[in-house]
């Protein structure tokens, strides 16, 4: 699934990063916790969030997590959309809610990181 | 370690939420630039942002010095913090002393030092109450 066909399948809006809406996506992970997806995280997947800071876009930069769609109407400032420019991220934000997103993506064909999570 | 390749620094700022994870941020692309395996690179780049993080979370930030060799990456981050108290607890999962402003931006879950731990290869930590922590870890090439 591209990238693209994400963002339309959960009506979510471009905040930046256009170019790499035609990437092939075939992963995602949802968490508000970030330490959480600095430990669990495998691959490169979506990162699905209701979290809404810096540190966010930093999160995803150390794992190699290209694309961030913020979920419940949350947008970032323009100092986490800056920074995500510098680090060529895309960044997506929808009002759907994390439950819907993700019930969404996986009804048509995306899927977890896999693994256990458990230590 | 063989001599070091290259040997950077860093000051970390205190309680500055926006600029945290620069340092990482800085040596995860220098080393990505110096062709080092992707594996190698992830795992500095985690246990070195989450030690970053903590120096914001709970010390007022500090020194972090990085030695970059032919056979291992070597971190050590320095605070003049408050040190830890039981250093047992605070390296279980789950265990967490970071206030609700902390919780509020996705960390103070207890994962921090676990995470460093998991991600390196050695991880040592100094600490004297009231004096502060220095916490090194290595991550080895072989």
């Amino acid at each position: 699934m591209r990238l693209k066909d994400m963002a339309e399948l959960v009506d979510a809006r471009v905040l930046c990063g256009e170019e790499l809406l035609d990437e092939e996506m075939g992963t995602a992970f949802a968490s508000d916790l970030m330490s959480d997806v600095l430990a669990q995280v495998k691959g490169h997947p979506l990162l699905i969030t209701g979290l809404c800071n810096p540190q966010v876009v930093r999160t995803a930069e150390m794992v190699d997590i290209g694309c961030i769609l913020f979920v419940r109407g949350k947008r970032p400032d323009a100092q986490t959309v800056a920074l995500a420019e510098d680090g060529m991220l895309c960044l997506l934000a929808t009002d759907r809610t994390m439950f819907e997103v993700c019930g969404i993506l996986y009804a048509h064909g995306c899927q977890g990181t896999g693994g256990e999570c458990r230590e | 370690m063989s001599e070091a390749l290259l040997s950077l620094h860093y000051h970390v700022s205190p309680d500055d939420f926006q600029t945290a994870g620069e340092a990482s941020s800085d040596v995860k692309n220098k080393l990505k630039k110096m062709g080092f395996p992707p594996e190698i690179v992830r795992k500095v780049a985690i246990s070195m942002y989450e030690g970053e993080i903590n120096m914001v979370i709970h010390a007022y930030g500090g020194e972090i010095t990085v030695d970059i060799g032919m056979d291992e990456v070597r971190a050590v981050l320095k605070d003049k913090g408050p040190g830890i108290q039981d250093i047992g607890k605070a390296m279980e999962a789950g265990y967490s002393t970071a206030s609700e402003k902390v919780r509020s931006m996705g960390f103070g879950a207890g994962m921090g030092l676990p995470n460093m731990k998991k991600y390196s290869d050695e991880m040592k930590i100094d600490t004297e109450i009231g004096v502060g922590t220095t916490v090194t870890l290595v991550v080895r090439l072989a």
